[in-house]
């Protein structure tokens, strides 16, 4: 399987657009309506600048959290960055990650892959989306609260330096739906965004990354006793 | 129109009244400051709150009783998610905690719909602190199980058993009355418990007055004092509501201001434990629904469990 782009949403035939349209404002209002989910623009004001929030994963709600969260005229112009092969395993998901979220798909499987994922994303920025990433690469599912990030973050800083990566923490969500539970429990979540990082001259791929994650873990609320 | 009609239309207005004046003071007050001012900005959103409130309250009066189970069951839906976000939980009570949102919250909410009040009375304390602790075990996770399961029965008992008295008022009338007027004692309840607690809030802050509990909370023996004198005062004043007469009037609701008062200082010890100022922003002004509702939430069983007593004697 190689990476797929996402079809272009204006050539989509106008009943399917429709469709996309009213599955994303169900999600907002399921997400809402259950976690009674909260922005806290702690670091940087929900302004139409180009950003590519990046969060930390736990939990394949992250996603669609971040993106119920912004206010609708930066949602429609921002796109997550997902992983190809869980979102092209069924026709429902392959709806949902390309025309609902219109997500950027990228193949994860770094021997198997002949498209590069990184010139997706790059595209994507030079057409003016805003993006949401995941760092990590995948779900973290250990005591730590972030894993070592992948270089995705570096490359994207180092090649469009204009463009503000904004650091995302999502609390809670993982308490709503632990892996190998069905029902989600309605508890509340947070998704609190921080200060943008931006990379420093002469600085290196480790110790940006290294500070990138610094800044996003700083923004975790304390545990609970 | 009908008595109960009339007297309901007879509190809107009145109430309505009262908000507008603070609309109008709050604006006046707003047109005077050159700069937007915090304190203001505060009053005014809160008193927005309550316009939605009220506005709320009044059509679920007027669509009749399984309207106003729902604005409660809704509202203690959000006031229990609120309690269990900060509540000790590990993975081993996701389903007692699905179970506690999906099935007992709506169970607890029919009983009182259809006035089984002796099902409704252990349904919480009896039937689901005896078996929802049974549903966590079986994950086979023994860390922290007291507090777990205690914090999780805690939850229910405030945020659900107890909230679902506000709603069950309404079956509360003698039987020489006008059927419905039950519903007139959940605004009564309400309004004076809220007054009190505004009392409590603004005055008696001076020095002189000792604190009832200095540390967690500003409220001094005096202002309890005030806010016990102005919820007996409306008390008095909306006797016409009520099936007590006006001295008896004033009296539940100061022993209703009471209950609120004492409930509003241990949910903030609740709060104060978990490190938080409110519980949630659902409220605009407010914070969420365990902080606006704390107090009513406390005297609702007090003040049902009185009433019959009340009548029971009488």
């Amino acid at each position: 399987m190689t990476s797929v782009p996402a079809p272009e949403p204006a050539r989509l035939p106008a009943w399917r657009r429709f469709a996309a349209r009213v599955a994303g404002q169900a999600i907002v209002l399921f997400a809402r309506a259950i976690t009674a989910v909260h922005a806290d623009w702690r670091g940087v004001g929900p302004s139409p600048r180009q950003r590519v929030y990046y969060a930390n994963h736990v939990s394949n709600g992250d996603m669609p959290m971040i993106w119920s969260v912004l206010p609708q005229h930066l949602r429609l112009k921002t796109r997550p960055v997902a992983a190809a092969d869980y979102w092209l395993k069924s026709p429902l998901r392959a709806f949902a990650g390309a025309e609902v979220f219109r997500a950027v798909l990228i193949d994860r499987r770094a021997g198997e892959r002949t498209d590069d994922p990184m010139a997706a994303i790059l595209e994507a920025l030079d057409e003016g989306a805003s993006l949401i990433i995941f760092p990590e690469g995948q779900r973290n599912q250990g005591p730590d609260p972030l894993l070592p990030f992948k270089s995705g973050l570096y490359n994207i800083a180092s090649a469009r330096p204009e463009v503000e990566l904004v650091p995302t923490w999502i609390a809670n969500l993982n308490s709503v739906m632990p892996k190998g539970e069905i029902i989600p429990l309605p508890l509340m979540c947070s998704v609190i965004f921080g200060e943008p990082v931006a990379l420093r001259e002469g600085e290196d791929r480790r110790d940006f990354l290294t500070r990138a994650a610094a800044a996003l873990a700083a923004l975790r609320p304390e545990p609970r006793p | 129109m009908s008595p109960l009609m009339r007297d309901i239309a007879l509190l809107a207005l009145a109430v309505a009244l009262v908000l507008l004046a603070l609309t109008l003071f709050g604006e006046r007050m707003r047109a005077r400051r050159p700069q937007p001012d915090t304190a203001v900005e505060v009053f005014m959103t809160r008193v927005d709150s309550w316009w939605a409130m009220f506005i709320l309250f009044t059509l679920a009066m007027l669509a009749g009783s399984w309207a106003i189970i729902l604005l409660f069951a809704v509202a203690s839906f959000a006031a229990l998610r609120e309690f269990y976000t900060y509540s000790a939980r590990s993975k081993a009570d996701h389903l007692s905690l699905a179970l506690a949102f999906y099935i007992i919250l709506p169970a607890q909410f029919l009983l009182v719909f259809f006035d089984l009040q002796r099902a409704f009375a252990v349904f919480i304390p009896v039937g689901v602190f005896l078996l929802l602790p049974f549903v966590s075990v079986l994950r086979g996770s023994t860390e922290r199980f007291l507090s777990r399961v205690s914090e999780t029965q805690w939850g229910l008992m405030i945020a659900v058993f107890c909230l679902s008295h506000i709603p069950a008022l309404m079956w509360l009338q003698r039987p020489d009355q006008e059927p419905g007027r039950g519903m007139l004692l959940i605004a009564f309840l309400v309004l004076v418990v809220q007054t009190g607690d505004l009392a409590a809030f603004y005055t008696g802050r001076g020095r002189g007055w000792r604190r009832i509990v200095p540390g967690l909370s500003s409220k001094t023996w005096g202002s309890a004092a005030s806010g016990l004198a102005a919820a007996a005062g409306l008390g008095l004043v909306l006797f016409w509501i009520t099936p007590f007469g006006p001295l008896g009037a004033a009296a539940m609701a100061a022993v209703a201001s009471l209950a609120g008062q004492v409930g509003h200082l241990v949910l903030r010890a609740i709060k104060r434990d978990r490190g938080l100022r409110d519980w949630s922003h659902l409220i605009p002004g407010q914070g969420g629904f365990l902080d606006q509702l704390d107090s009513v939430i406390f005297a609702a069983p007090a003040f049902f469990h009185l009433t019959r007593l009340w009548w029971q004697a009488g």
